[in-house]
């Protein structure tokens, strides 16, 4: 006989109280960044760096700023989690656990907000 | 509470291996990859400010802190990158067993230092043309 209530067992979210979706997304944007990153570094390894022009011209165009975008906001995502996860296992004064979650919370959308704002910016102006 | 209570056995009662440097060196790599990741949207900010800005961005990053900085990173991102496919092997459920493990393991570490190494000298190569 389980002791779990029917309604515990549909939620599935276990004894923590937010069942696997962090574990869950920590690699769904695992297996994201793996071509995205990639693809980032080749790109930007066979570019002149120094020329602001050549930079200015790749991340203007149209599929260059939307995989750019998508590669900054899922950074941004596995960046958080795992910050998160490291967090809880190390930080154990509720306080300065909370101020640090929280810390990082701000910093990662803020990075993302940035990044975004930049890509958007070259790619539209 | 603070009765002292027994303590399940904690890292300290295993043998060292070295698979255990790499378990806690994901972390390591991952936490200097986001400080990387900052740095990178200071980068792209520069970038959308201006060729001005650029040029200074560009110029604080010719200094010899920062491309060691950037050999960090760059070898932290890899490891992670690397030692992340590991993991996500594992979590399908394979390469579990011990000798497997540390097989992939030192595989991770010799492909980290050579994409590393590769990584560095088109990085080199990417910076040294002024226009």
């Amino acid at each position: 006989m389980s002791l779990r209530t029917p309604l515990g067992r549909v939620l599935g979210k276990g004894a923590a109280g937010d069942g696997v979706g962090h574990w869950w997304l920590q690699r769904v944007t695992a297996v994201a960044l793996i071509p995205l990153t990639a693809w980032f570094a080749i790109s930007l390894l066979g570019k002149q760096l120094q020329s602001y022009d050549a930079m200015r011209g790749w991340l203007g165009q149209p599929w260059v700023a939307v995989f750019a975008a998508l590669l900054v906001v899922t950074i941004a995502w596995h960046s958080k989690l795992g910050v998160q996860v490291v967090v809880e296992d190390y930080v154990h004064g509720k306080g300065s656990k909370t101020a640090l979650l929280l810390l990082s919370l701000f910093v990662h959308i803020a990075a993302a907000a940035a990044a975004l704002f930049a890509i958007l910016r070259m790619a539209l102006v | 509470m603070n009765a002292p209570r027994p303590l399940s056995p904690h890292l300290g009662v295993y043998k060292f291996m070295y698979t255990m440097s790499l378990s806690i060196l994901h972390r390591i790599t991952g936490l200097a990859a986001t400080i990387g990741f900052l740095a990178l949207v200071w980068w792209l900010m520069a970038l959308a400010t201006g060729p001005d800005a650029y040029a200074r961005a560009m110029q604080l990053v010719g200094t010899p802190l920062a491309k060691l900085l950037l050999v960090g990173f760059t070898f932290s991102f890899v490891y992670h990158f690397c030692n992340g496919i590991r993991h996500l092997v594992w979590d399908t459920g394979r390469g579990l067993e011990r000798a497997q493990a540390r097989r992939s393991g030192a595989f991770v570490i010799v492909t980290a230092v050579l994409l590393t190494a590769l990584v560095v000298w088109l990085g080199c190569r990417a910076l040294a043309v002024v226009p």
